[in-house]
C-alpha cells in the first residue's frame, strides 16, 4: 500500500493506453467507426470496479472472521472507490450508446442491470449510514456485502447473456473479441485494463489511509 | 535593475523569430493528421495533471502518517 512501483506502473500504462488509444489504427466497423476506441476507456472502468468490489467482499469476510476494524475501513473504502468507477462506466456507456444505439438509455438489459448493480452498492452505503454503533455497522454491512457481490456478478454477467441486448457479448452479439482478432486492439486494451485497475486500487488505498488517519485523530 | 534591463533586452532579441513564416516541425505535426494530435496533447495534459495530483496526495499522506506514527 505504501510502495510506489505499482503506482508508477499504473500511471505509465494508463498514459500509454490513452495516447495510443487515440493514435493506433483500429478496425473499420460500421456504426462504431472511431468510437470503437472507447473500448480502451469504458471497459477498464468496469474491470476496475469489479476488482475493487472483490477487494471489498474479501475484507468483509475477513472482518467477520477476525473483527479487525481495519478490515471494515478497507471494505467500505474499496466500495467507495468501486462506485466511482461504476458510475464512470455507466456514464461513458450511456454517452457511447447515444451515438451508436441511438439513445443514451435504451433500457437495454445490460444497462438496466448495471444500474441495478450500482444501486445495490449505494444501498450498502445507505445501510452503513443507518447504523450508529461501530461494530454493529461493520458486521451488518459485511453480511450485506457478501450478498451484494454475487448478486452484482449475476446481474452483470449472467442475466444479460440470457436475453436480447445490443451490448457486445450479450443477446447473441459477438463479444468484442471478434473485433480485435488481429490483436492490434488487444495490445492497448490489456495494458489499459491493468493500468486502470492499478489506478483504481491506488485511489482505494488513498481513501483508506485518509480514513485511518481520521479515525486515529 | 541592471539584471531586469538586460533580461528585457535579451528577450527583445527573440522578436527576430516572428519574421519566420516557416512553421517548426512540432507545429507542423500538430496541424497534420486531422489534428488528432491536438486532442492527444490535451488529453495527455489532463491525465498528467490528475496523476501528478494523485502522487502529491500520496506524498502528503506519507508525511502525515510518519508524523502520526512518530508521535505514538
Amino acid at each position: 500500500m505504501y510502495k510506489s512501483w505499482w503506482k508508477i506502473l499504473g500511471a505509465v500504462l494508463v498514459t500509454y493506453s490513452t495516447i495510443f488509444g487515440f493514435l493506433a489504427p483500429v478496425p473499420a466497423l460500421p456504426i462504431l467507426h472511431q468510437s470503437i476506441r472507447n473500448l480502451y476507456f469504458h471497459v477498464p472502468m468496469w474491470f476496475s470496479m469489479i476488482v475493487l468490489f472483490s477487494v471489498s467482499v474479501f475484507h468483509s469476510i475477513k472482518y467477520l472472521s477476525k473483527s479487525d476494524e481495519k478490515s471494515d475501513i478497507k471494505a467500505v473504502q474499496s466500495v467507495n472507490a468501486g462506485i466511482i468507477f461504476g458510475i464512470l462506466g455507466l456514464v461513458t456507456g450511456a454517452i457511447w450508446a447515444r451515438f451508436t444505439w441511438g439513445q443514451a438509455w435504451s433500457f437495454d438489459v445490460k444497462q438496466n442491470f448495471a444500474a441495478i448493480a450500482m444501486l445495490l452498492y449505494f444501498a450498502y452505503l445507505v445501510l452503513r449510514n443507518a447504523i450508529d454503533e461501530e461494530q454493529k455497522r461493520a458486521k451488518i454491512s459485511a453480511i450485506y456485502n457478501i450478498f451484494a457481490f454475487p448478486m452484482m456478478v449475476v446481474l452483470l454477467f449472467v442475466l444479460p447473456r440470457l436475453s436480447d441486448s445490443l451490448h457486445p457479448g450479450n443477446g447473441g452479439n459477438p463479444g468484442f473479441n471478434s473485433y480485435d482478432l488481429d490483436s492490434r486492439m488487444r495490445m492497448i486494451f490489456y495494458p489499459a485494463c491493468l493500468g486502470w485497475i492499478l489506478i483504481g486500487y491506488w485511489i482505494y488505498t488513498l481513501l483508506f489511509r485518509v480514513s485511518s488517519l481520521e479515525k486515529k485523530s | 535593475m541592471k539584471t531586469l534591463l538586460t533580461t528585457v533586452l535579451m528577450l527583445l532579441m527573440t522578436s527576430q523569430l516572428f519574421a519566420q513564416d516557416q512553421d517548426s516541425a512540432l507545429v507542423k505535426t500538430l496541424y497534420s493528421s486531422e489534428r488528432i494530435y491536438v486532442v492527444v496533447v490535451c488529453v495527455a495534459l489532463i491525465l498528467f495533471g490528475l496523476l501528478f495530483f494523485l502522487f502529491s496526495i500520496d506524498k502528503r499522506l506519507k508525511k502525515i502518517e510518519k508524523k502520526s506514527s512518530d508521535k505514538n
